[in-house]
Parts: C-alpha cells; sequence; structure tokens
C-alpha cells in the first residue's frame, strides 16, 4: 500500500461472480499531466487501453469537395478498475482534454459519477477548456493539481483557482499522481463532493 | 501498450461487423457482461472471443481492451450475442441525465469501499 511501484497482476484477475454494478468516474487532463499515473497508482489492474472511433462526415473538419467523405476520429483512453466489494465495480478512465474527445463525451462517459481534472501548473492552459466543457455537460468534478519536483515556483491552491477562475464550490486538491494514498485522497475529495451535492438536492426535492 | 486497431486495417473492422457501423447503445462502457453458453463450432471468432472473456462478469470496455477492438464494434458484437440469448448484460443504475447526480446511498457505498482500500 501505498507505494509507487505497485505490483499488479499481470493477467487480468476476474471480477466476482456476483458483480453487477459497474461505476465510471473520469480524469481528464491534458497530455503528460499524469492521468495514466494517477489511475495505476488506484487501480487493481494494470491500466488498460481502447478506444472509439467515430465516423461521420466532417465533425469541425473542412469540407475540401463537394463529396462528403466520411472522417474518422479516434479517440484512445486508458482505464482501471477497483472492486469496492463484491457486487460493485469502480471503472476509472483517463482521458484526454482535446477538444475532438468532447465530441464523444456522451457515448462514451455520460452517467459518470463525476470528474477529476488534473491540472499541471507547468501548463495550465490545457485545464481550461476541460473545465469549461464539464461545467456545459453538467458533470461534477473536483480539480486535483499533480505537483511535480520541477515547477519554477509552487502556487498555492488560491492562486491556481484564481487562475483557472474557479468558483469557490469546486474542491481542489494537491497530489502525488504517483502515490496511491493521494491518488485515493483525490478520489475520496471527488465522492465526498458529490455526496455533498446529492444530500443537498434530497434536502430540497 | 497502445495499439491503435484501426489504422491501416479499416477493412477488419468492416468484416468483423459485417459491414454495420451502427451500435447497440444499451451497452454502457460499464455495462457487465455475462456469458449464458459455451462458444460452438462455427461461430465468428469474435463472438467466441466474448463468449471465453465473459464466463466471469466482463466490462465492455475491458472487452473491448482486451479483444483490442473499438467500443463501437464491440457493441456491435455484443448486440448480436445478446438478440441470440448467448450473453446477458447487467446494466450500470438507470442512464442519467447529464445534470442529474446518483443518490446518497450509492455514494456512501462508493465512499465505504475508497476508504478501505
Amino acid at each position: 500500500m501505498g507505494s509507487a511501484a505497485s505490483e499488479l497482476p499481470t493477467r487480468r484477475a476476474p471480477l466476482a461472480d456476483v458483480a453487477e454494478t459497474g461505476l465510471k468516474i473520469v480524469i481528464v487532463g491534458g497530455f503528460g499531466v499524469g492521468k495514466t499515473t494517477l489511475v495505476r497508482s488506484v487501480s487493481e489492474i494494470r491500466p488498460l487501453n481502447t478506444e472509439e472511433v467515430m465516423t461521420q462526415a466532417g465533425v469541425g473538419v473542412d469540407e475540401t469537395t463537394g463529396v462528403r467523405a466520411k472522417t474518422t476520429t479516434t479517440v484512445a483512453f486508458d482505464f482501471g478498475r477497483i472492486s469496492l466489494n463484491e457486487r460493485t465495480v469502480l471503472y476509472l478512465f483517463g482521458a484526454p482534454g482535446q477538444e475532438r474527445f468532447w465530441f464523444l463525451w456522451d457515448r462514451l462517459f455520460s452517467g459518470t459519477l463525476g470528474a477529476v481534472v488534473l491540472v499541471d501548473t507547468r501548463r495550465m492552459d490545457d485545464s481550461w477548456y476541460a473545465i469549461d466543457r464539464l461545467e456545459h455537460h453538467g458533470t461534477p468534478f473536483v480539480v486535483a493539481v499533480n505537483r511535480f519536483d520541477d515547477e519554477p515556483v509552487r502556487h498555492s491552491l488560491d492562486e491556481i483557482r484564481q487562475a483557472l477562475a474557479l468558483g469557490a464550490h469546486v474542491p481542489m486538491v494537491d497530489c502525488d499522481a504517483r502515490v496511491r494514498a493521494s491518488g485515493k485522497h483525490v478520489l475520496i475529495t471527488l465522492v465526498d463532493h458529490l455526496y455533498e451535492l446529492a444530500l443537498a438536492r434530497e434536502a430540497t426535492s | 501498450m497502445r495499439r491503435p486497431v484501426d489504422t491501416g486495417d479499416p477493412d477488419r473492422l468492416y468484416t468483423v461487423t459485417g459491414g454495420r457501423s451502427r451500435a447497440d447503445t444499451t451497452f454502457d462502457l460499464v455495462t457487465l457482461v455475462v456469458s449464458e453458453c459455451e462458444p460452438a463450432a462455427g461461430m465468428q471468432s469474435e463472438h467466441v472471443g466474448i463468449l471465453e472473456l465473459c464466463r466471469h462478469p466482463t466490462a465492455v470496455v475491458e472487452i473491448a481492451a482486451e479483444l483490442r477492438l473499438p467500443i463501437t464494434v464491440v457493441r456491435i458484437l455484443l448486440g448480436d450475442l445478446l438478440a441470440a440469448g448467448k450473453i446477458t448484460a447487467r446494466h450500470p443504475p438507470t442512464a442519467r441525465s447529464a445534470a442529474s447526480l446518483p443518490d446518497t446511498a450509492l455514494l456512501k457505498e462508493v465512499l465505504h469501499g475508497l476508504r478501505s482500500l
């Protein structure tokens, strides 16, 4: 527990036969921010990679001729798994934040419990778009700042909140995506937040 | 680890699905699939692969990763198997609209599970 080099089985262990409920949490962030590292640190399986292909007449693509050529957009993503108990399994998806990915959001991640936006302070601009899209989709999220050792200046969470124009209602947390306990803390922060939101909603309904 | 399945070989996907591109959208990424029979002689190899994998409950996304096929293709194949009664599907709690939230009981269960990791 808590070690960076977790020992994951090389063969995928099957779920219990009584497993019945699959849940998902999406970790969004720019290239190299540590999404897969975070998934790996908490997953019970070695992260797997898969992809979705969207074939349609040009979305966001110039139509160069009168012929409506089909374009194929491929989005690859990693995922890992946590068995919460015998019946319930949580899947963690590491998803790229770039524009084309959001065309597939509804098809892949509708019904997600919530999202973690993983931020690298050296490349904060990468996070803007993801935050904007999550707000647009009405997906609750928390912001986790992956602390890298070679940060030129260490910004406080308050400074980062301001830089990202994040409302006070969005929880923020520091993390080290390589460390299991830290990754676990990020997930708990998100689910705590979701729980508070659900309590508030139940109180008013 | 990454192995794009569609690069340079769209014909393979076309063959696997018999030219169909519309997937059965009732299969969520985390729908758990269970085989209800053993593979039989003469079955399409991808169907055989799914039935072998799903002797224990297996999420759609895991099937896609193991078979190295895009999600859409796997959904099409699963639709075939479901229609033929060869698999059953355990779907996640009701497909929610983007703006709604899961209930507190479920979230409590998730929190409990995460804390005991």
